[in-house]
């Protein structure tokens, strides 16, 4: 019995987007799904229901109706508090939850018995999740449309001409935040053809500015901002009054600004104070696109645009519905990409694998118990181990060898070292006199002293190691030194002098060779490495 | 120089040791890591020359003694190919461990400091063990030079009853130990000595012998950490701390070095030390019937550069046949010119890749390839199915996907560069014959794989020619 993959109409006031579109419901029902939805859900979309039902959809009336048909629901917005209650044991819902942000809705829902997928709470960094980034298709869709209203309220071309007319300079855009919407942004103002400069906290972008076209702005201070996980992170004082002076500098020469700063879980970091809009040009535009966050601009007004000072401020909240075909479509294939990686049967049952990265992340409810947040992803940088397919037979055993560095030893292995290393310091504490007592501490200390330094060197260094500590062991010339000559004691007599002063002079001479030869033989291989 | 003087010295020499070992933690620190074991050095040398153990008489003598010593160690560092470090730094050791022997003879015979009842036995004890340690580390180290150099066959030579015949000498050596303690002379103690001093030369020359060649990256760490275990038993021996302290820090350090070394090929260190690889030839010969199905296709050094210009990814994985052909330098011109094309090379070495460790990370920096686009097998494996063209010059059982497909294969379970995975492998190799572990290679046999056959330098150079051309 297949499931049902249920598609309401979205209840959120402005909302034009739908989960799911005709396109990709034929895949769906190609991986097994029965797929319902609401009728008139993909009106404000573009999307009929009779488009619906030509990709075989079944179109229900009432959102009551679908709920109950649905075993698994597709949404744009998280849930309202009437769909709370429409909510079955056993569902599960994929849609924006922000479960940081929305703690009652969490609880609600858990109380629903409900399994929920958060689709913001994917962990974005994870190569193999990207195709179900809808933060990323969403905000690359909100970003191209931040320079079209741009666009729509500036009074001039973005591309400069020489008409018969006479010479049009190209406009100056400017965007601070070069996040996946910054990015779309200056890809976008750039295929306009207008002058396009960006900022970032985070160095890293740099390169990606540059390469769609724009120019990137250095803020003139040293710190690093990526706060983890691909977001930015609060700055210190001295970084922002940096980053002040800048966008003072830049509001006074471009016609465009386009803010798209955010930081998780925070209000959104002011960059434009009423003084920098005072000095733009008039006929300017500021997109605020961190406007429902607050607004990256002073004077911003949440979904509206407003002219103050001479410059048109937009601070529109709903530039992505205002694209809804296009961002209903990219939704729809991420969550169709989501529901292929919780059906990889292809058989229409989902298994919501919880040892698998990915859905880990993106799992805020089990069956009603809450699984947020995440333990923090196994990083890829654990070195793949020696495949397990019966080749190492030897790795299993009682010895200590063919244990990974950080991999802790069996129990029982440890038990036993630890039990031997016992027996034999009692031994060794029984009979052996003080004064051997002393060196043996010295000894063993120094042993775990070396293990300690060693185990942080780095492997393309191991051949300059070998020399060097071979160079140092030949500290055994001190035995020599002070067998050559000692002062004459009392009392000692047959001491052989003769003989013992060519052994010492022999060995002396052996480790000089050793001394000099090791330390010089290092130093040149040390020099020749370089970056 | 007082004798607290001089012991406040060997702590701040002992200090600098440390120092020094961890500034080799990572390229832009070793120098001064360097530096920090020569200071250390000098300071100690100087602490006990000036120090009251050592008479004035003695002075000229010493002097001597590291004057000629020293001047043969600054040429012969001078001289040296990179490509001989495994020979030098195993020559060296036996040098520790020759001197180790020496003092150790001296201590026994000097008179001049005297021993009464359990602090007597634990001394003798120590000359015992001093020498015994060092003479092992003489000629094991010894041995290891001449296999390195060629100068005795790679081959392990395996004894019957070779086991049998180490656990005899043990008891031997045991047994002469005790009568060594309890001999009321020192005339009636040189006899067990000589003989354990014997029976330990025996020892090491056997136990290097029956080493195959792919295994001496850790007969070379595991020597290295025998020369430290000597300096650490002279240091009982003369109840010196300094001596204890940097003996410890060298032998734990070549431990783990072989331990890591081990950990590379999946084996543990005591079948390793135990017999080597292949053993006796017999195993491949069984599998002789089993050849790995699939063509050999070999290509020409100009459709290698055709493949290396149109390629946007390559890692080249250097082995033991680069450094015998001193192919190094040409490696460096052709990443160079890939590089200036935009192509993206880079290596990857593999732990136990060469004849000691980090042996081709020194060739390549002698080559003067940047160190940050030489990378380390865990490091890079996983970038293989993105590359185009994987090259192999001279590597061959690190790179063999026996060890992760076929179970029964000797070196099952050994980590691998996994070179298929790219879309085209190229492997220079002078001839089909497989390599120390006497495996057939399925690379070899694979579609994405050609073969370049020819001495790897001479290859190479066809192929800088074609490239540039």
């Amino acid at each position: 019995m297949p499931l049902v993959i249920g598609v309401p109409k979205e209840t959120a006031a402005g909302e034009k987007r739908v989960a799911t579109v005709p396109e990709v419901v034929e895949k769906l029902i190609k991986l097994g799904f029965a797929v319902a939805v609401q009728s008139g859900a993909g009106d404000a979309a573009n999307f009929s229901d009779d488009a619906y039902r030509g990709a075989g959809a079944e179109v229900v009336d009432g959102a009551a109706a679908l709920w109950a048909k649905a075993d698994i629901v597709f949404k744009v917005r998280g849930p309202s508090a009437e769909e709370v209650g429409l909510v079955r044991e056993g569902t599960t819902l994929i849609s924006f939850i922000w479960p940081a942000q929305n703690s009652e809705l969490m609880q609600q829902l858990a109380a629903r018995k409900a399994t929920v997928l958060a689709i913001d709470s994917l962990p974005r960094t994870l190569s193999r999740a990207q195709k179900m980034d809808a933060l990323t298709s969403q905000a690359g869709v909100a970003g191209y449309r931040a320079v079209i209203e741009a666009a729509n309220a500036f009074g001039r071309f973005f591309n400069g001409q020489i008409t018969a007319a006479g010479k049009v300079p190209p406009a100056k855009v400017f965007i601070a935040g070069a996040g996946v919407a910054g990015l779309a942004a200056i890809g976008t103002a750039a295929g306009l053809g207008a002058i396009v400069r960006a900022n970032d906290t985070r160095a890293e972008v740099a390169d990606q500015v540059v390469s769609l076209g724009g120019e990137f702005v250095k803020v003139d201070y040293e710190e690093e901002g990526s706060g983890g996980g691909g977001y930015a992170k609060v700055m210190s004082e001295g970084f922002q009054q940096a980053q002040r002076e800048m966008y003072a500098k830049q509001a006074k020469e471009v016609d465009i600004i386009v803010t798209t700063a955010l930081i998780p879980g925070k209000p959104a970091p002011r960059l434009i104070t009423a003084e920098m809009v005072k000095s733009m040009k008039p006929g300017s535009v500021i997109v605020d696109m961190a406007a429902e966050q607050g607004g990256n601009c002073e004077l911003t007004e949440p979904g509206q645009a407003v002219v103050k000072h001479g410059v048109t401020i937009i601070g529109y909240t709903d530039l992505v519905g205002r694209l809804s075909r296009q961002s209903s479509t990219l939704y729809a294939t991420n969550l169709f990409r989501l529901a292929e990686e919780l059906c990889k049967t292809k058989d229409g049952t989902i298994n919501v694998n919880m040892d698998d990265d990915a859905i880990r992340g993106l799992t805020v409810i089990k069956e009603g118990t809450i699984t947020w947040p995440p333990p923090p992803p196994k990083q890829a940088a654990t070195p793949p181990a020696a495949k397990p397919a019966a080749a190492a037979p030897a790795a299993k055993g009682g010895h200590g060898h063919g244990h990974g560095a950080g991999e802790p030893m069996a129990g029982s292995t440890l038990a036993i070292m630890f039990a031997v290393a016992a027996a034999l310091f009692w031994l060794i504490g029984a009979y052996a006199p003080a004064s051997f007592l002393g060196h043996f501490t010295v000894f063993v200390l120094a042993c775990f002293i070396g293990y300690m330094v060693i185990w942080n060197v780095t492997p393309s260094l191991h051949t300059p190691l070998m020399s060097v500590t071979n160079a140092i062991s030949s500290i055994i010339a001190i035995g020599a030194l002070v067998q050559i000559a000692p002062p004459l004691v009392d009392g000692a007599t047959g001491r052989p002098d003769e003989l013992i002063r060519w052994l010492a002079v022999a060995g002396i001479g052996l480790t000089a060779i050793n001394m000099f030869g090791g330390f010089a033989v290092t130093r040149r291989m040390l020099a020749m490495f370089r970056k | 120089m007082t004798s607290s003087l001089t012991t406040v010295a060997y702590l701040g020499a002992t200090i600098l040791f440390i120092l020094s070992l961890g500034g080799l933690s990572n390229p832009e620190t070793s120098r001064r890591g360097n530096l920090y074991g020569i200071i250390g050095m000098t300071i100690a040398v100087l602490a006990t020359v000036l120090g009251p153990r050592v008479a004035a008489a003695g002075i000229p003598w010493i002097v001597a003694a590291m004057v000629a010593g020293g001047a043969i160690g600054l040429y012969a560092a001078r001289t040296v190919q990179m490509t001989q470090m495994p020979e030098l730094v195993a020559i060296m050791h036996s040098l520790v461990g020759l001197a180790a022997c020496l003092v150790g003879f001296a201590s026994y015979v000097d008179t001049s400091i005297q021993y009464t009842g359990a602090e007597k036995a634990i001394h003798e004890i120590e000359i015992y063990v001093g020498i015994l340690i060092g003479a092992v580390t003489f000629s094991g180290s010894v041995i290891a030079f001449g296999k390195l150099s060629g100068r005795i066959g790679g081959k392990p030579l395996l004894l019957p009853a070779r086991h049998w015949l180490n656990l005899a000498g043990l008891l031997v050596v045991l047994w002469y130990g005790r009568e060594f303690v309890m001999a009321p002379s020192i005339e009636a103690g040189m006899t067990p000595l000589i003989v354990m001093t014997a029976i330990a030369l025996l020892f090491g020359i056997h136990m290097v012998m029956a080493i195959g060649g792919a295994d001496m990256p850790v007969v070379v760490s595991m020597l290295n950490s025998y020369s430290g275990w000597a300096a650490a038993a002279t240091g009982f021996m003369l109840s010196n701390d300094l001596l204890i302290v940097t003996g410890a820090l060298v032998g734990s350090s070549g431990a783990i070095l072989s331990y890591i070394m081990c950990r590379a090929m999946n084996r543990n260190f005591i079948s390793v030390i135990a017999g080597g690889f292949g053993t006796g030839g017999g195993a491949p010969a069984a599998k002789a019937g089993e050849q790995p199905a699939g063509e050999v296709s070999p290509v020409s050094a100009a459709e290698t550069s055709e493949l290396l210009r149109e390629a946007k990814n390559v890692i080249i994985v250097p082995g033991y046949g680069m450094a015998v052909a001193q192919a190094q330098h040409t490696v460096f011109e052709i990443t160079k010119h890939l590089r200036e094309k935009g192509v993206n090379v880079r290596f990857g070495i593999h732990p136990v890749a060469g004849r000691m460790p980090g042996h081709m990370n020194v060739l390549l920096a002698e080559a003067k390839v940047p160190y940050d686009i030489v990378l380390e097998m865990d490091e890079i494996n996983e970038d293989f199915p993105d590359t185009d063209v994987a090259m192999v010059i001279g590597a061959n059982d690190i790179v063999n996907p026996a060890a992760q497909d076929d179970p029964t294969s000797p070196i099952a379970g050994m980590p691998v560069l996994e070179v298929w995975k790219a879309k085209t492998s190229i492997v220079m190799k002078r001839s089909m014959a497989s390599g120390y572990a006497g495996v057939d290679n399925p690379l070899f046999y694979k579609e994405n794989n050609r073969m370049l056959f020819g001495d790897a330098k001479k290859m190479l150079d066809e192929v800088l020619v074609a490239l540039k051309a």
